[in-house]
């Protein structure tokens, strides 16, 4: 399913309709920035998700308690309304939850979780991919169709099964070791190993058609050695396309993190993500407690919204055919 | 496409589909979070699957609605000697597919529910030997005696001999079985109800059995039974008018359950208890930053542990109201004098001194291990007391699992893989004895391999097991009494356990429905009536 | 074309090998069955003997050989807690996955295409800003929240609809469908539209730009020029022209969305393949589990090498972009 977002596959935008487009739009060739300042929409998912950004960087200093620490936590406390209804309480603004957890607290830690997953998960699906897909581009031959059959394999299981699998698999290897920081490892580890796929299908295809080109022939002529040629001068090339990638896998990775959550396999509860408090949320849907999964669902759906909006309109603006 | 043909399809599709119109108002329909997985009735030792078989099959003896053992197959039974007991079978009973049920039908039930692969070996003693004496009475030859012999038959159902026979059932379906068996497909019994159609984890359709030699309570003409494991689909699905009773309701529904036209929530105290553990036998900790010796070892460390708790708090907040603490390793509805104890009083306080005492004046770290998926609200009360013990400087780290995982380590098999745990357990037998001797018993008895098999913690006091082998022997009930209470007196001085408390039981019925609910958690439709 | 084919058919091959081999060996060393099996008073002499009469304590590659031998005749043991034979289970759950995949897909594509072809033709109105802003608000939030939400209004508040559940299914031989019911009908809608979400926004995507890209190319210019109507232009030809790679994409897609189904399934308690094999993943269930994957997989493998040799047959140029579009 996550496949289908390969930018040039999927989303062709085209060129726009009339001439004076067509002919500002080639003024602006190369200024992604320009393109940013015209677009409204871009600029407040770009101001959503650095605020996002920030409010996890900063969460230590925003939350009123650290969530994670249970001795910070009271049970007295517990199942508090927000505060602008009549139970609200001092100083929980968005309420709290069966813990005694203060829901902002926690939906900053959380926040702080979902994207380090997220952030951490696709850097590791691009790196592979990209040293994957250079490999396989540059080198060619049998290791080229060795690394895209194991592509092809790794397609037939969508991401969420991939990440439920290697998920489960550690859990029961580690089994008697496995503290919040191992397993929010696994999680990166195994969205980064479900996701690495386009990446490296995308950098092979752009050497592949870089490689035939003159400069490359004459790096190599002056004696380049390979992993130069390719760092230097084939990689910036793909930069592009890899970056919309990424962009529109964090968001796919934090619904990744979240779903794994819901089927009980994602962070454990001592250190909730933003999926976690979702999942134990959910469970108070009918009991009147609404803000325990209301707030969440509204951070993580915002959150995803920017990323994807963002991750949108950078595809556009990075895509040369539409110029 | 004409109109003639378009009406003839119009008219095959509602031939095939008015055909299946759902039926009268006298059809029950069940949800629990459960599957049943098999219909053999020597399979699974589970409270829900034990309950779905009472349904179809019956055993000698049941337990009445206030969980006292009464008579069912057999209308009496008296002790000859102490060591020899007789059965009075009823007569006129038969089994569903018409064949007469009589002693033969007995020895073959005791002889299978014994054989390897039943899951039940410990309900039927090993040493009791069942006696056809004519066709309607059964001796039962004893060792040594036993005066809670029956306690467990309520759930050893009786199958029909011939039956099992004819259907190369013989043996119990193992639950390892690697080829299907007709059992767990099929029954036979002579309850109430009768399998009309099993489909396992989507629907099993029970219909009344009308030949059933008791008059029934209830107004039923077929049970319809759907596992649904989600919470929050069971609940909808109850409000909604779609099922009439689920089982269980997660307790921060039960309010809103409650303020519905349609439905109310039966709430009780189980006879589970809840409680927290710790490894008292390793030399040094599995999980712990301690080196070289094991906190737990030293009573003052468990003491504060224990003082740590403030199980009022857990009541209040985690379970809403709906659990009654506990100062015993049983139920009060299962041991008589539990009166007479009470919890000691929640001093964080003291027990920060006691740890000091014992030289741990910053406390230590310990990994807790706790189920997310077994109890009433397991993970949160497990969070719960993470965060009183974060109070008196215990750093501990929670690894909530699903059971399947948990238990794996957990348990004798796993080899015990823990340093501090919760878990609940309900005995068998419903009697004192189960928990002397699983829970509170010495392992690695030379005489006695079964002892303190579910003792996860490695307690071990001689003294109790020479008292808990008294009490399984003593037939005068209230010397039995007194020597149980002296039991758990030592057990509460070692500080063996952290009792927390008996879950709260949450069925959601709707106000259509009348039902009797028990204490032991086995929802019994043969109970319910229905309002068209 | 014919060595294409058969290339393609040997890797296929080679992929349900490599996926034999992960399946067997992740299954292998997930949880311990025998806990699920028995009662917590169960001995540890009682264990040791079922352990070895599942076979759990022979070498692994004794486990593995004996596997794949029975998968390859489909014959998935039995599972552990319904003691029936796996492939027997599936056999039966099959129907309920494949017609709620079949339904989402069908939603999603009628939909999808729908409103794909008017955001394309009226790309600047605000209905097409709207209902780009929503799909774009359907991918952002999990399908879960979505389900149960659904459910919440729906079930609870307005009582429309079933919360669980196909309704009343009809038996056509081995198959069982919940289309001939009405309410089977009921029961698909809520679960159909949760699956069919995600895959509707994407054909949604796809079409809004394939449009755009055919209506820029030089054959509608000629068509305009012939002086052809606007309708005729946007429905008889620059649609037609789109709808190839559409229909290409959702076939791929269809392997992922039985793939999904295992949420939406768990959440309406819809009994297919995907909630068989969730209850299976709490149960250590390793012979559903194991199947579940391998049969999936062969199902999206097989429509992979369907799609790609029709695609060959039909246009051999395209088959390079296609791969790429899996």
């Amino acid at each position: 399913m996550t496949d289908a977002f390969v930018p040039n596959a999927v989303d062709k935008e085209p060129l726009a309709g009339s001439w004076s487009d067509r002919v500002s739009a080639r003024v602006a060739a190369n200024d992604v920035f320009y393109a940013f300042r015209t677009s409204p929409l871009a600029i407040v998912a770009a101001a959503v998700v650095l605020t996002f950004f920030l409010l996890a960087l900063f969460a230590s200093q925003l939350a009123v308690q650290n969530p994670f620490d249970p001795a910070q936590l009271e049970l007295i406390n517990s199942r508090i309304a927000p505060l602008w209804t009549a139970d609200g309480q001092r100083p929980f603004l968005l309420g709290t939850d069966e813990q005694g957890r203060d829901l902002l607290s926690a939906i900053l830690y959380g926040l702080r979780v979902s994207l380090l997953v997220g952030v951490l998960g696709v850097g590791f699906a691009a790196t592979l991919g990209i040293v994957l897909g250079l490999i396989a581009g540059y080198v060619g031959g049998w290791i080229d169709s060795l690394i895209m059959r194991i592509a092809d394999v790794q397609l037939t299981f969508p991401a969420i099964l991939i990440a439920l699998l290697i998920d489960g698999v550690v859990k029961s290897a580690l089994g008697n070791k496995l503290d919040e920081r191992t397993m929010l490892a696994v999680l990166v580890f195994a969205i980064g190993l479900s996701f690495w796929v386009q990446y490296a299908r995308t950098v092979r295809g752009s050497v592949m058609v870089e490689k035939t080109k003159d400069y490359v022939a004459a790096a190599q002529l002056i004696g380049l050695p390979a992993h130069k040629i390719m760092l230097r001068h084939v990689l910036p090339n793909a930069m592009g396309p890899v970056l919309v990638i990424a962009t529109i896998n964090l968001a796919l990775a934090i619904i990744t993190e979240a779903t794994l959550s819901f089927l009980g396999s994602g962070m454990p509860d001592t250190m909730p993500s933003l999926g976690t408090l979702i999942r134990i949320g959910n469970n108070y849907l009918f009991s009147g407690e609404w803000w325990v999964v209301a707030f969440p669902g509204f951070a993580l759906a915002a959150l995803i919204l920017s990323i994807n909006l963002l991750g949108d309109w950078l595809r556009d603006a990075l895509n040369p055919r539409l110029r | 496409m004409t109109i003639r043909a378009t009406s003839l399809v119009v008219t095959a599709a509602c031939l095939i589909a008015c055909a299946t119109v759902p039926a009268s108002a006298q059809t029950l329909r069940y949800a629990n979070q459960g599957n049943l997985t098999s219909l053999d009735p020597y399979t699974l030792k589970e409270t829900t699957t034990i309950a779905h078989h009472a349904h179809i099959y019956e055993g000698l003896v049941t337990r009445d609605k206030e969980l006292k053992i009464v008579p069912a197959l057999a209308e009496s039974w008296e002790t000859l000697d102490p060591k020899h007991w007789r059965f009075h079978l009823r007569k006129n009973v038969k089994f569903h597919n018409g064949a007469p049920f009589t002693a033969d039908d007995v020895v073959f039930s005791a002889e299978r529910v014994r054989t390897k692969g039943s899951n039940f070996l410990s309900n039927v003693p090993a040493d009791a030997k069942f006696v056809k004496v004519d066709d309607n009475t059964v001796d039962v030859m004893l060792d040594s005696p036993n005066p809670i012999l029956t306690s467990q038959w309520d759930s050893w159902y009786i199958m029909n001999k011939k039956w099992c026979e004819d259907n190369d059932s013989v043996a119990p379906t193992p639950a390892s079985a690697t080829s299907p068996s007709y059992a767990s497909l099929h029954e036979n019994g002579t309850g109430p109800f009768m399998i009309e159609s099993h489909q396992p984890g989507v629907k099993t359709v029970f219909k009344v059995n009308p030949d059933w030699w008791r008059k029934p309570e209830h107004n039923l003409k077929e049970i319809v039974f759907t596992p649904i494991s989600s919470a929050a689909t069971r609940v909808a699905a109850l409000l909604s008018g779609e099922v009439d009773v689920i089982e269980p309701v997660p307790i921060q529904d039960i309010q809103r359950v409650n303020a519905s036209d349609s439905a109310t929530v039966m709430t009780g105290p189980e006879l589970r208890t809840i409680f927290l553990g710790m490894d008292q036998s390793r030399d040094e900790l599995l999980f712990s930053n301690v080196k070289g010796k094991n906190p737990f070892k030293d009573i003052r460390v468990r003491e504060a542990f224990y003082k740590a708790v403030d199980i009022e708090l857990i009541r209040t907040r985690v379970m809403r109201g709906l659990s009654t603490p506990s100062a015993l390793m049983i139920a009060p509805q299962l041991f008589t004098l539990s009166k007479e104890f009470t919890r000691p009083k929640t001093d964080p306080e003291g027990a920060k001194k006691l740890l000091a005492e014992a030289g741990y004046p910053d406390g230590f770290e310990v990994t807790m291990d706790c189920p997310n998926d077994r109890y009433v609200n397991d993970a949160a009360i497990c969070q719960a007391v993470v965060g009183m013990l974060a109070r008196i400087g215990v750093k501990v780290d929670l690894l909530a699992q699903p059971k399947a995982l948990y238990f794996g380590k957990v348990l004798q098999p796993g080899g015990y893989k823990t340093s501090f745990f919760l878990l609940g357990w309900t005995p068998a037998s419903s009697d004192s004895h189960n928990v002397l001797h699983d829970i509170m018993g010495c392992r690695d008895d030379a005489k006695d391999a079964t002892r303190g098999e579910a003792n996860l913690g490695g307690y071990c006091n001689k003294e109790l097991d020479a008292l808990a082998d008294k009490v399984l022997i003593e037939t005068d009930s209230a010397k039995r009494d007194q020597m149980i209470k002296q039991a758990f007196e030592i057990g509460i001085k070692d500080y063996s356990y952290i009792p927390l408390h008996q879950q709260a039981l949450a069925w959601g019925v709707s106000k259509k429905v009348k039902l009797t609910q028990r204490a032991d958690n086995q929802v019994l439709l043969y109970w319910a009536t229905l309002q068209p | 074309m014919l060595a294409f084919t058969l290339r393609r058919a040997l890797q296929a091959v080679g992929v349900m090998i490599a996926v034999g081999i992960i399946s067997f060996v992740m299954f292998r060393f997930a949880g311990d069955p025998v806990n699920q099996l028995v009662s917590i008073d169960t001995s540890a002499a009682q264990r040791a003997e079922i352990r070895k009469s599942l076979g759990l304590d022979d070498p692994v590659l004794v486990q593995f050989a004996r596997y794949f031998a029975d998968a390859a005749q489909f014959k998935f043991g039995v599972s552990y807690q319904f003691r029936q034979p796996v492939a027997q289970l599936l056999k039966e759950r099959m129907p309920a996955t494949l017609e709620l995949a079949s339904v989402a897909t069908v939603l999603a594509m009628t939909f999808g295409i729908m409103i794909g072809v008017y955001t394309a033709l009226r790309r600047n109105s605000w209905l097409a800003g709207v209902l780009q802003a929503i799909s774009l608000i359907g991918i952002s939030l999990p399908t879960f929240l979505i389900g149960i939400l659904l459910i919440y209004l729906f079930a609870v508040v307005l009582g429309w609809l079933p919360s669980f559940g196909r309704g009343d299914v009809v038996r056509i031989g081995w198959w069982t469908t919940g289309l001939l019911t009405v309410s089977g009908l009921k029961a698909l809608i809520m679960p159909s539209i949760t699956l069919g979400l995600f895959q509707m926004t994407l054909i949604m995507r796809l079409v809004r730009a394939e449009m755009l890209e055919v209506l820029r190319t030089d054959y509608i210019r000629f068509a305009r020029a012939r002086g052809l109507t606007t309708r005729a232009i946007h429905f008889g030809h620059a649609l037609k022209n789109t709808l190839v790679p559409v229909i290409t994409v959702a076939g791929l897609q269809f392997g992922s969305v039985i793939a999904f189904a295992i949420i939406t399934e768990t959440v309406f308690q819809w009994p297919g393949m995907g909630l068989l094999f969730v209850q299976a993943v709490q149960s250590v269930d390793i012979p559903i589990m194991a199947a579940y994957l391998l049969v999936v997989s062969l199902i999206f493998v097989t429509i992979n090498l369907v799609v790609d040799i029709l695609y060959t047959i039909v246009d051999p140029r395209l088959h390079h972009t296609i791969s790429r579009g899996a």
